[in-house]
């Protein structure tokens, strides 16, 4: 029979490719040693590919290097992908993530760990009191389960409301003392705006369903309405309450007269004149410096909280150790080094990125009152709301999103019923393991 | 003839030793062609490696509570029967996004086929500027979502070129943040796309009618219409059938589209679509074993759907 014997060389031929298959399987793998922990040696490390963090961890590396021929650092941009953190989680998957990645998104941190790509930096003798003494109460929202450290908080973007001052001035607002600090002082000069013909769109956040948009609409208002709380606190959704609907109601108000885009826009709207306000951190000082004529205020709250109480979303990146560094004890140094008064005294310098570091504006006094633009950013920063550290986290940040993008920017539904179901599903996903 | 007879036959010479019954033939273990073997070796293992053994591993994680781990990391990946695929079904997003793709699918395969054949017979008659329009009807096959979505965005915005022609008959909402326009709209699009390669299938196939019949018919008093149903139509079955299934394999992988064009299958998910879906769960929110079970719902629908387009098609003709 033929079969047979085209059985046979079917299974050969298998056992052929699946021998090839497990060999270079087998030449993908990585992962540590016992001795990774106290290793010394050469390290890998990814930074952001944009121009000033480049230039910021460039100089850090070589600074670096000159001092410790014998554990060089070798660094690179973070690969290009729909993501760094798809990146980061394919890296780990695959046993190649290098040893530090200055550009670690706090959202995506629990999912890093449960994967057991994170190295547990209060594992080191040192850990938690470095990160503690650098970063002060700040800290603890960067902590996760028993209040371990899979992430050492590195620089934050407070965001803020940028304004067009040409805008204002054109629409026959005062430019220099805007009315922006109640919802009722925003939505009214939002109005003046559009009417007026000075904008096209008062304020235009992306109106798109990706995860992390709330961060940029919702979130920052929200934690300044509440005086600082996160979206999830003690395993419960907190949004689902007076101050999440007001916050809801009032970017709902802004859809629904047409102060706000409600379609994708391609490119920058504040940068190209589709906006007179914009929700963003202290990067875009320097972006649009030759731009536009901007201001920068606080987030907005019902009361009108005065600045100095304002919180707001940190916008934060984070530094990673991953468990595929074979030399930890060196990459804890690096890690030490890249995040000390100096280096951090450089990222402010080249960034305009705030450390994550107690009394900024203290520790820099030249620096700002140098440059003055990014002053209030640092005052800021004093007073920042992380995402919160649960699991599913993203799934958590989606679930939230599509529950406002239908209630608030479609305008379909009651808010409170839309809060409390996201707030049920939320609380489900978080319970996951 | 059966391949054993005719190896006792060659030449009209029994194969059968003389004085002995017949003697049972012994395959090598690697066949007649060794050499055969080697030379496929590369793309086996290339099948294999890139398309079976995923499909096989996806279909193992649907049925485990699955996420990818790094190399040597302790983790725990029970069997949980149906689990995942319960989820799935429960989930209302992912159910309604089996119904975008498959109003997708409605407007696209059709609106692709009879396209791509109207043009494909209007190119292979044109005479004057044929090269250039072949290269025009190609250029968005070839050229990447990314550039192209931002023109359509344009378009297709409240402010855009096709709400300005249309004036007071303009949807509002505008088209891809209207619940109901935005996945006919990204329909369009795909088959705008991805006309051009379909129109160099049918061209191909137009190649092989021969001019006799269109003769034949014109002598039987058939005009320009009845000659198309009744010979270009025919003559093109298997190109159709190849059509059919390729539009209908690639829209039910729709991703870039609704990911760029809606920004994320919005609104409110009236665009969304399975494979988004498993971007959302399986890479973005760490849930891989969930998308392996969105995606094996979606090759079981796909393969109903091409076992139904062969037989009503007349693929087995081909």
């Amino acid at each position: 029979m033929h079969s047979n014997g085209m059985a046979k060389r079917i299974l050969t031929v298998t056992a052929a490719s699946a021998t090839v298959a497990l060999a270079l399987s087998a030449c993908a793998s990585g992962g540590t040693t016992g001795d990774a922990a106290t290793n010394r040696g050469p390290i890998t490390i990814w930074y952001s590919n944009n121009e000033t963090e480049i230039a910021w961890g460039k100089q850090m590396v070589e600074a670096w290097n000159a001092e410790n021929p014998d554990e060089k650092v070798k660094a690179q941009e973070i690969p290009a992908g729909k993501s760094s953190e798809e990146v980061i989680g394919a890296a780990i998957t695959a046993g190649n993530a290098p040893c530090l990645v200055f550009n670690t998104a706090p959202v995506a941190v629990p999912q890093f760990e449960k994967q057991g790509g994170l190295v547990d930096l209060s594992s080191f003798e040192d850990g938690a009191a470095y990160i503690e003494a650098r970063s002060g109460d700040t800290a603890e929202q960067y902590q996760g389960a028993d209040a371990k450290y899979f992430q050492m908080p590195w620089k934050s973007n407070p965001v803020m409301i940028f304004y067009n001052k040409d805008m204002f001035t054109a629409a026959g607002l005062d430019a220099e003392n805007p009315q922006l600090a109640t919802y009722d002082e925003f939505l009214a000069t939002s109005r003046t705006l559009v009417e007026s013909g000075a904008a096209p769109n008062a304020i235009y956040p992306a109106p798109t369903s990706q995860f992390f948009q709330s961060w940029f609409d919702f979130y920052p208002l929200y934690a300044a309405e509440t005086g600082g709380t996160q979206l999830i606190e003690d395993g419960e959704a907190t949004f689902n309450d007076e101050d999440g609907a007001k916050v809801a109601e009032f970017w709902k108000t802004l859809y629904a007269e047409g102060l706000a885009g409600k379609e994708q826009y391609q490119g920058d709207s504040f940068a190209d004149g589709q906006a007179a306000m914009s929700i963003v951190g202290p990067w875009a000082v320097s972006v649009y410096k030759d731009a536009v004529n901007w201001g920068a205020v606080p987030v907005p709250t019902s009361e009108g909280t005065p600045a100095e109480e304002t919180y707001t979303f940190s916008d934060a990146k984070n530094v990673g150790m991953f468990t595929a560094c074979e030399n930890q004890a060196t990459a804890w140094d690096v890690l030490k080094f890249a995040t000390s008064e100096d280096q951090d005294g450089q990222l402010l310098e080249l960034t305009g990125q705030m450390p994550l570091r107690e009394d900024l504006p203290t520790v820099y006094p030249e620096y700002f009152a140098a440059n003055p633009a990014y002053e209030q950013f640092g005052d800021q920063a004093s007073r920042m709301v992380e995402v919160p550290n649960v699991s599913s986290s993203v799934a958590a940040w989606q679930a939230f999103r599509d529950a406002y993008t239908k209630s608030v920017i479609t305008g379909e539904g009651e808010i409170p019923a839309a809060l409390d179901s996201a707030a049920e599903k939320i609380k489900t996903l978080i319970s996951k393991p | 003839m059966s391949q054993s007879t005719a190896s006792r036959t060659v030449a009209g010479r029994s194969t059968t030793p003389p004085g002995g019954g017949p003697r049972r033939r012994k395959h090598p273990l690697l066949g007649k062609n060794p050499f055969g073997l080697l030379l496929s070796a590369p793309y086996l293992i290339f099948v294999l490696a890139v398309f079976a053994y995923p499909l096989v591993f996806a279909f193992w994680m649907s049925f485990h509570d699955y996420f990818f781990a790094a190399p040597g990391a302790a983790v725990d990946r029970p069997f949980v029967g149906l689990d995942n695929f319960r989820e799935v079904l429960a989930d209302p997003a992912i159910i309604r996004s089996f119904g975008n793709v498959g109003v997708f699918l409605l407007i696209n395969v059709p609106l692709t086929v009879i396209l791509s054949l109207m043009l494909a017979t209007a190119l292979n008659k044109a005479v004057r500027f044929r090269t250039f329009l072949r290269v025009a009807y190609y250029v968005p096959y070839v050229t990447a979502s990314v550039a192209v979505v931002g023109v359509w965005i344009f378009l297709f915005s409240g402010n855009g070129l096709v709400n300005q022609i249309l004036g007071p008959l303009a949807p509002d909402p505008a088209w891809l943040i209207n619940e109901d326009w935005a996945m006919p709209t990204i329909a369009i699009f795909v088959t705008w796309k991805g006309l051009g390669f379909f129109i160099l299938l049918y061209l191909a196939a137009l190649q092989n009618v021969s001019e006799e019949l269109y003769e034949a018919a014109s002598t039987d008093g058939a005009g320009r219409i009845r000659s198309f149903f009744s010979v270009t139509v025919p003559g093109v079955r298997p190109a159709t059938v190849l059509v059919l299934l390729l539009s209908t394999v690639t829209g039910a992988n729709l991703f870039t589209e609704p990911y760029l064009l809606t920004g994320g299958g919005g609104p409110n998910g009236a665009s969304s679509s399975p494979v988004l879906m498993m971007y959302q769960r399986g890479i973005e929110q760490g849930s891989p074993d969930t998308a392996a079970a969105i995606g094996v719902i979606l090759v079981i629908g796909v393969l109903i759907l091409a076992f139904i387009q062969r037989k009503l098609a007349g693929g087995d003709e081909s």
